[in-house]
């Protein structure tokens, strides 16, 4: 079985500065839930960027395969069509842009890059309030611009339903329990499971262990100074938990 | 002892003023009205040929140097005949279909058989600026009387002014059907066209007056229209200015408003068309507790320059007014906000707030904010904000992230822009239209 995505010796920085990204090897099968843990400033919220393809940074060196295509060649529009969906640590706020309107415009593009028919806006609108429902996002929230007055919650929920709605090949979650209490913690955990399916992966980002009690991982990653430093399964997360990241800051150096 | 150095020195007449005081000879005994209104236009002529066209030492004028910039004055332009009339049917298509009552002026001229005067309601009444002027309708004794101005481009205004519309509403009326003054020009030769309206809104009446500017592109015609606009106590007055001119026009346009007490007056620009613009808006806010609200919108290109001046005046207490401007600059257009807020020392409790922000879409677009406050009493609340920046990058990758291509992108985050100002109007037929044109002009975009 192909992997569904595969980084082969990646090296990226960011522009005109410090190297983040040094050698990173990871595959990820389709189905599988890996989870990438780390201590802070690792470099992993760089690579979901490098992943999604956020402007001011540079590869370097090295190549990623995505369903079968070099995603560094595509710009994030393409990535996002060809199945990567970003989870934001830390949602934008967008004044003006009203968050159905933005759904629509982001799910139409995305079919059409692909060669779908667009959907309508009451089939867009059904879906939407559906998915809504399952995560606490009501008709008000939907109407308000995207993100703008937002718990950090309800942009959590909010991130969640987006992922639901565009049903991505691979999710990435990058510090997706950041700004969480426990209720909401569970709620978006809840969603990011019901879209566990066998052709669908999740790499999630997180230097806690807590939110992996949630979502569970098939595999877990140490990541320290921009590589992976070692892998087991999902036990490795209540290991880490006891004794730190200490030992593997001091295997990468 | 020396003479006084600063004696005034009147510089030597460009060939567009000289060409102006030859129009305003030829023209003065056959424009209408009396006796009176000859002597106002001797005057006013007086006034601009005193100072001669605006130029870079006039401070108001200190960005949009008139003199360099209309090297030129046009011959009037003619009575319409039926070729131009046709021409003209077309006009107003922004807003075509909303039931609106269209007024339309060809070439400067009100035609009647163009405008819906059936079925006028009770109360309101409508009457072309040249017939009122002619027959000494008592309306247009109030002529240079609703805000003092002694700006040289509005006294030529008054000096040429031939047609436009009148409109009164009586004490009490609601006017429901919005009223659209079409303005279009449909001449293949450049010529010029001195417009002057007036509306008097009586106490506790209300009205939404559009008013259009369109005309031909590849044609450098001038126009210079004007609008007195008296807001009852009580009143409302919701008014939008679409400037969609011709690509190569040059525009100058001055609205007076007296606001009197407990008055809701707002007023909303929106400007896309015409080489040069001028939108120059002086409003007198002279009773107690009034709510104002003066907006803009320019979406600009190419060469285009826009120069937007807000004379704000406070001049009883516990007015309330909001100044939201908003430009979006491709190419090498330039804008420019001159906002002034004046509260004078009787206007205690005043709360007046103005925000002008630009997105420069080029390195090569320009934009210019000069806000001003001039407050002489001491219990108020006054602010003014400006910002000019590019388009957020991280919102951008946000929503490609989400699968929105890099144009659609910027399309969204202009909309949502310019949206701020655009849904404060309260028809929401014209919100639409603008939303729309707003959508049209960024696909217009290279």
């Amino acid at each position: 079985m192909a992997p569904l995505l595969e980084i082969k010796d990646l090296h990226a920085e960011i522009s005109g500065g410090r190297k983040i990204i040094d050698g990173m090897n990871l595959s990820i099968n389709p189905g599988e839930v890996h989870a990438i843990m780390g201590p802070n400033g690792a470099g992993k919220s760089t690579l979901s960027y490098v992943l999604s393809g956020k402007p001011g940074y540079e590869i370097t060196g090295g190549e990623v395969i995505f369903r079968g295509v070099n995603l560094l060649e595509l710009s994030p529009d393409e990535r996002a069509a060809q199945g990567l969906f970003l989870c934001f640590q830390y949602p934008l706020e967008i004044p003006g842009v009203s968050n159905m309107a933005f759904l629509h415009t982001a799910v139409n593009s995305q079919r059409r890059k692909r060669g779908e028919t667009e959907l309508t806006s009451p089939e867009l609108v059904r879906k939407v309030r559906e998915l809504g429902q399952t995560l606490g996002i009501n008709a008000e929230m939907l109407k308000r611009p995207v993100n703008v007055g937002f718990s950090g919650g309800e942009k959590k929920r909010n991130e969640t339903l987006q992922m639901m709605l565009l049903e991505p090949y691979l999710c990435v979650l990058d510090e997706a329990d950041s700004g969480l209490d426990i209720d909401a913690l569970k709620v978006v955990s809840n969603g990011v499971n019901a879209l566990r399916s066998p052709e669908r992966s999740m790499l999630v980002i997180t230097h806690y262990q807590r939110l992996l009690d949630y979502i569970v991982p098939d595999v877990v990653h140490v990541f320290a100074a921009g590589r992976i430093v070692h892998t087991g399964g999902k036990e490795l997360a209540l290991e880490l938990e006891a004794t730190g990241y200490a030992q593997y800051q001091n295997e990468a150096a | 002892m020396a003479a006084p150095i600063s004696a005034q020195i009147r510089p030597m007449k460009t060939s567009a003023e000289l060409a102006l005081a030859e129009t305003f000879a030829a023209a003065r005994a056959i424009l209408p009205g009396g006796p009176d209104v000859a002597a106002q236009r001797a005057a006013a002529f007086g006034t601009f040929a005193d100072a001669g066209l605006p130029h870079r030492r006039v401070e108001a004028w200190r960005y949009t140097d008139l003199r360099a910039l209309m090297r030129e004055a046009r011959p009037l332009a003619a009575p319409p005949d039926a070729d131009a009339k046709a021409r003209a049917a077309a006009a107003g298509a922004m807003l075509a279909g909303l039931g609106f009552r269209r007024l339309v002026l060809v070439n400067g001229a009100f035609v009647p058989e163009l405008s819906d005067l059936a079925d006028l309601e009770a109360g309101l009444s409508i009457r072309s600026m040249a017939e009122a002027l002619a027959t000494g309708d008592a309306l247009t004794a109030r002529l240079g009387q609703t805000v003092a101005s002694s700006d040289a481009v509005l006294a030529l205004n008054t000096a040429l002014m031939g047609d436009g519309v009148v409109l009164h509403v009586a004490a009490g009326t609601a006017i429901e059907r919005p009223v659209e003054l079409v303005f279009v020009t449909t001449e293949a030769a450049p010529v010029s066209m001195f417009t002057r309206s007036l509306a008097v809104v009586e106490e506790g009446a209300s009205l939404t007056l559009i008013e259009s500017h369109e005309g031909p592109s590849g044609v450098a015609y001038q126009v210079n229209t004007a609008l007195e606009l008296v807001v009852g106590a009580g009143a409302k007055v919701e008014r939008v200015k679409i400037t969609a001119e011709g690509a190569d026009a040059v525009h100058l346009a001055t609205v007076l408003a007296r606001v009197d007490a407990t008055a809701t007056f707002a007023n909303t620009f929106f400007t896309t068309g015409g080489l040069v613009v001028r939108n120059q808006l002086l409003a007198h806010l002279a009773g107690e507790a009034i709510q104002a609200r003066m907006n803009g919108v320019s979406l600009l290109s190419g060469k285009q320059h826009a120069d937007t001046l807000l004379s704000v005046d406070h001049a009883a207490p516990a007015g309330e007014s909001r100044e939201s401007f908003r430009a979006v600059l491709d190419g090498a257009a330039q804008d420019i906000f001159q906002g002034k807020i004046a509260v004078r020392q009787a206007a205690q409790k005043t709360d007046a707030r103005m925000l002008s922000r630009a997105l420069l879409l080029t390195e090569t677009a320009e934009a210019c904010a000069k806000p001003e406050l001039e407050i002489f009493a001491d219990d108020v609340q006054c602010g003014h904000g400006c910002t000019t920046g590019t388009l957020d990058q991280q919102l951008k990758f946000y929503l490609m992230s989400r699968g929105i291509p890099a144009k659609e992108a910027e399309a969204l985050l202009i909309q949502a822009f310019v949206g701020e100002v655009i849904d404060a109007i309260g028809n929401e037929g014209v919100r639409t239209a603008l939303a729309d044109a707003t959508q049209a002009w960024l696909l217009g975009r290279e």
